[in-house]
């Protein structure tokens, strides 16, 4: 029955997440990431101002905020072979990719299928916006772009993929989405899409956002920037902290023999709010018809998921409507949290990066806490107050989701398990 | 892959001197037009005049396209997955961002801001069609268009359902017009479905990803031709073949390494 009929999706055939990585202020690869939400260690740090402010974050008189900066970007181009490519965003990218065996599983999935049988699916909100903004503060004589800045192939939507392509020698097909906040967990359900219909064998996934002055200023003049680390859920929430993160996973066929405790893709679902371009739906309509697509496709009820990474921006309005959809729809039981505190919010990113950290806890190694956040607010009811867990918690969860939501009323929803529901080696890694 | 095959049952065409797809139908078959005055924008009826003057070109432009296709395929608006597919978003949206931002960051108008996500336009028709289904934005540089139809088809392959494929871009402007070579506005749009409709198929619509590399196919009309440096452009080959209703055979290019084999056929009972 298609969705457009008014009805729910069939259930789709789980895929194989066969490797994954990802880099945020928390943590450069996924062991540095899980011990930090093990250990709730945020990555925000206060965004310096005047002399000391980042060179992404532009001229003009400071911002008071924490952002989540990932340290090692402004000091290590790319190699020489991908220069004409550098830029802050890049940069992000092809760090992240050189952590948790990523590129070698990559190679072997090209091996194994051809090089023109692997896609990409890339999630961004900014891509390159911030390498345009630095040629605008520095133009030619001409009123152009400097010399340095006049790459066609950089200032665009699709630069961060194409790079990507090229960093990773894939001949796929390769797509960027950008909805906004959504952008990397729609990456998902492209990629099942294109699996179903046998355009490739393989998909890389990715999710990659990094700090510009376009999201620094963009949601301060919306007012939802906090002078102190967000505090999502807190009766004393007064806004978003941004960051940045990338974020790749690696997604195939279910292999005819299920790989016993292999993480996989059970579900998705992508709905719209046709409400507001950059406030929530008041009912949550289009957050709960993207959960409902994602149960339907997954053949789960909602009552069976024991883990959710919550959007959880920590403005005013996506709490108060992301609250009463968990207490509505969830199990009292649920280990609900947000992320934002530890990471920033990474936009376009934040999807692939927080279907990560389920992945983490689908393997055991952390389920995260909602740091900063000293209460749930008492306007959410004692459901969500015992839904939402505001420190890290060990054991593996069995059935995890992860919502994104973003402008435009663009709201998606993942749910991740483990095949066969065997029990997971809380051990066993990452690749 | 093996050769999928969707229908198209609404077929949609703006440019300022091709405002509809009847008048570009004519002049994509190399047929003359009448040489009426360029019109400035799109005025589409979705939104109310306030909206309009307000909002964005790209905007304009996707929702004129969107809701002209939809009316011709006889589709409920508020029901229907969407993908929306640009190159680049909305350039003067951009300049104006990054001009704000290098000068006076502080005067950077929230409004402004939410425009500049690439998916302001399928947001806008979500709000304005009241519909809550799927809605996608993407990009793919030189092979924007390819990749919105391999996204939109996939859907529709997928969920057995009709999917709106709109595809525009905008002329660049300031200093982006250094960088970037976009000119003009452009808007297209399909819509496609997995089953024939008697009523409403015009043509059928094969489709397969394969290895390779290929140049855009030569355009045959003037009109197509003066729209050639729309950063959509890579949509004209496959409208020029539409507007012949002729059984067509074209590769577009989709990536560095990988074309798009398509072939339509006119469907008898559907033709206009």
């Amino acid at each position: 029955m298609s969705a457009a009929a008014g009805g729910l999706p069939s259930r789709m055939a789980p895929l194989d997440v066969t490797a994954f990585t990802a880099a945020c202020a928390a943590g450069i690869g996924v062991d540095a990431l899980a011990e930090a939400l093990a250990a709730q260690r945020s990555g925000l740090r206060r965004l310096p101002d005047c002399e000391n402010a980042p060179e992404w974050a532009g001229p003009g008189a400071p911002v008071a905020t924490w952002v989540g900066e990932v340290a090692t970007l402004a000091d290590m181009p790319l190699p020489a072979a991908l220069a004409a490519w550098d830029c802050r965003p890049t940069r992000l990218a092809w760090q992240t990719l050189q952590r948790d065996g990523f590129i070698a599983a990559v190679a072997t999935a090209r091996t194994r299928w051809g090089a023109a049988r692997v896609g990409l699916v890339l999630g961004t909100s900014a891509s390159t916006i911030g390498d345009s903004e630095a040629a605008y503060r520095h133009l030619d004589a001409d009123g152009g772009f400097p010399p340095s800045h006049r790459n066609p192939r950089l200032n665009t939507p699709h630069a961060l993929a194409a790079f990507v392509q090229a960093a990773l020698g894939l001949e796929g097909p390769a797509v960027t989405v950008s909805t906004a906040c959504s952008s990397s967990a729609r990456a998902l359900a492209s990629a099942q899409r294109w699996l179903h219909t046998g355009v490739v064998d393989a998909v890389v996934v990715a999710g990659v956002e990094a700090l510009s002055a376009s999201l620094l200023h963009g949601f301060r003049s919306l007012s939802l920037v906090s002078e102190a680390p967000c505090q999502p859920f807190d009766a004393q929430r007064r806004g978003i902290s941004i960051g940045e993160a990338a974020a790749f996973a690696l997604l195939q066929r279910e292999k005819d023999e299920a790989v016993r405790g292999g993480l996989q893709l059970l579900g998705y679902g992508e709905a719209n709010d046709a409400h507001h371009m950059s406030a929530p739906h008041p009912q949550g309509l289009g957050a709960e018809a993207a959960l409902d697509a994602a149960l339907a496709r997954a053949g789960v009820d909602a009552a069976a998921v024991d883990f959710v990474n919550l959007h959880g921006t920590a403005s005013a309005a996506n709490d108060a409507v992301e609250a009463a959809l968990v207490a509505r729809r969830y199990a009292p039981t649920v280990h609900a949290c947000a992320t934002k505190g530890l990471t920033g919010h990474t936009m376009g990113a934040a999807g692939l990066l927080e279907a990560v950290i389920c992945l983490l806890a689908l393997q055991g190694r952390s389920r995260a806490g909602t740091a900063h956040t000293e209460a749930a607010d008492p306007a959410f009811g004692p459901r969500f107050a015992q839904q939402l867990r505001l420190l890290p918690a060990v054991g593996p969860a069995r059935l995890a989701a992860s919502h994104s939501f973003g402008f435009g009323g663009n709201n998606c929803v993942l749910l991740f398990g483990t095949g066969a529901g065997a029990v997971v080696d809380a051990g066993a890694g990452s690749k | 892959m093996k050769t999928q095959r969707l229908y198209i049952d609404g077929i949609a065409l703006w440019s300022h001197a091709l405002p509809g797809w009847a008048l570009a139908q004519q002049a994509l078959r190399g047929e003359p037009v009448a040489a009426d005055p360029p019109v400035a924008r799109p005025n589409p009826a979705l939104l109310a005049a306030n909206e309009r003057r307000r909002a964005p070109d790209a905007v304009l432009v996707a929702l004129e396209v969107a809701a002209a296709a939809v009316a011709m395929a006889g589709q409920d608006a508020a029901t229907l997955p969407s993908v929306f597919t640009s190159a680049h978003g909305d350039l003067g949206i951009v300049d104006a961002l990054c001009s704000t931002l290098a000068t006076n960051p502080q005067l950077l108008s929230p409004t402004r801001f939410h425009h500049s996500v690439h998916n302001a336009a399928s947001g806008y028709w979500a709000m304005a069609t009241g519909c809550r289904a799927a809605s996608s934005a993407v990009s793919g540089f030189e092979a924007s268009f390819a990749v919105g139809l391999l996204e939109a088809g996939t859907q529709a392959h997928t969920d057995g359902t009709p999917v709106l494929l709109v595809g525009f871009d905008t002329a660049a402007r300031g200093a982006l017009a250094s960088v970037n070579r976009s000119r003009g506005l452009l808007g297209v749009a399909l819509v496609l479905t997995p089953q024939r409709s008697s009523a409403a198929s015009v043509f059928s619509l094969d489709w397969a990803f394969a290895a390779g590399t290929g140049a855009l196919p030569p355009l045959a009309s003037a009109a197509a031709m003066a729209l050639a440096d729309n950063a959509m452009a890579d949509a004209l080959p496959l409208f020029e073949a539409l507007a012949h209703a002729e059984d067509t055979a074209l590769t577009l290019p989709l990536g560095p390494a990988g074309i798009l084999h398509l072939r339509t056929m006119p469907q008898p009972a559907g033709a206009a």
